[in-house]
């Protein structure tokens, strides 16, 4: 699983994270994390409010900081 | 997102749910109310302060307004959060794509009021605004719009001022925003925009963050967004509430009509120029417009001042910067900083 976090180092981009990885970890799932600072790429996603999460290179959130719980069910969804 | 896990989930049934909503609204109330009594029996009663003092004045002055603008932020930052999680950017995107100029300078600056949008997301949106095609006095135009016509702002003229001055306020905003995202399309200043923007090619489908969520899912994002505007603003209302008591408590009351007062013609300028580089929230600077206008400013030059303060900020021109070249970025603040001194001897003129 190749998960992306799209956002520029702001402290919502590393609570994205920490959720991510918290709902990686409690569901035993192997993933590669990766952290997308440049303003064109993040743009490129289509993405307008970050942070936002990239899942498998698609978009499944952003704009917003969700609960591990959220980020769990999103993981699930593509388990 | 700490204070999100922590929030009481709200009761399932729909009456339970607005019982729960007009709960919190009384308490609300009832804090607002008693706020000026409090403080009144705290300081004059319980500890025996003299009321015409300078320092009791500043004192009250000081704790009264913390209450009570910490109150109006949390009540205008739920609304507003609630009511613009129904718009997002990616909403208002798709209505600017298929906009011209002219026409779409009035829509953008009207979406930059109601899009939830944040400063610090102006880069991405800039790039993928120009992406999708929406021509960049458009774009810019809502770039404008989103700090300049400040919601914190409106909800706090509207209990301070009344109606009139914040319709102003409003009206003047997107008027500037309009007129000076036109002139920037105008002056041809795709040159003057960093390239990569224009290489970017926007793959998959932008997901709309505002699609699918359920009421709780609103109330609960408002809820976390006062928690966390307020743990942002904090020191910035302390310090503006401080500089309004000690405005309000010991500055003479003719000191500032005679030096910026309406007869001063350099008044606005100096306010403009004192603004611009001031980097501080719309919630911060209301206390020390307040007491300001207490001691005999013009409202025009008031005005100018706040706009001056939300609508440009250096640490937005920073981010800007990344997708704006230089001529650009000072055209930009040269357009409108230039809009916001004739708003303020505008209605300076018409005011007074």
């Amino acid at each position: 699983m190749d998960v992306k976090i799209l956002g520029s180092g702001c402290a919502n981009c590393n609570n994205l994270e920490k959720a991510t990885r918290e709902a990686v970890d409690a569901l035993g799932l192997e993933a590669t994390f990766d952290h997308v600072t440049e303003p064109g790429e993040i743009a490129s996603w289509g993405v307008m409010k970050t942070p936002a999460l990239v899942i498998d290179d698609e978009v499944v959130l952003s704009g917003r900081v969700p609960t591990a719980e959220t980020v769990k069910a999103l993981l699930r969804d593509r388990g | 997102m700490a204070v999100l896990e922590h929030l009481p989930h709200l009761p399932e049934t729909r009456r339970g749910r607005w019982l729960a909503l007009s709960g919190a609204a009384l308490v609300w109330l009832g804090l607002y109310q008693l706020n000026e009594h409090l403080w009144d029996w705290i300081l004059y009663g319980l500890l025996g302060m003299d009321p015409a003092s300078r320092t009791t004045e500043t004192i009250h002055f000081f704790a009264y307004d913390t209450v009570k603008i910490t109150l109006l932020l949390v009540l205008i930052i739920f609304a507003v959060t609630f009511l613009r999680s129904y718009m997002s950017v990616e909403r208002t995107r798709a209505i600017l794509g298929g906009k011209r100029e002219g026409a779409g300078n009035f829509v953008a600056a009207g979406l930059g009021v109601v899009t939830p949008f944040c400063s610090c997301s102006a880069v991405p949106a800039f790039i993928g605004f120009v992406a999708a095609g929406v021509p960049i006095g458009v774009t810019l135009s809502f770039l404008i719009a989103s700090p300049m016509v400040n919601e914190i702002a409106i909800g706090m003229l509207l209990t301070l001022f009344g109606w009139k001055v914040t319709a102003v306020y409003v009206v003047t905003g997107l008027a500037i925003a309009i007129v000076a995202g036109w002139i920037l399309g105008r002056l041809g200043v795709q040159r003057w925009v960093e390239p990569f923007v224009f290489e970017t090619t926007l793959r998959g489908k932008a997901i709309d963050p505002a699609a699918g969520l359920s009421f709780d899912d609103r109330v609960h994002m408002s809820a976390e967004e006062v928690a966390s505007i307020l743990r942002r603003i904090w020191p910035y209302l302390l310090v503006g509430i401080g500089l309004g008591a000690v405005i309000h408590g010991w500055v003479p009351t003719d000191f500032f009509t005679t030096y910026a007062g309406p007869g001063n013609s350099l008044g606005v300028l100096v306010a403009v120029s004192i603004g611009i580089p001031l980097y501080s929230n719309a919630a911060g600077i209301m206390p020390m417009v307040q007491a300001l206008y207490e001691k005999g400013l013009p409202m025009g030059t008031l005005l100018a001042f706040m706009m001056s303060v939300v609508a440009l900020s250096l640490p937005e021109m920073i981010l800007l910067r990344r997708v704006l070249k230089p001529q650009l970025l000072a055209a930009y603040i040269g357009v409108v900083a230039t809009g916001i001194v004739i708003v303020g001897y505008l209605f300076n003129a018409l005011l007074t």
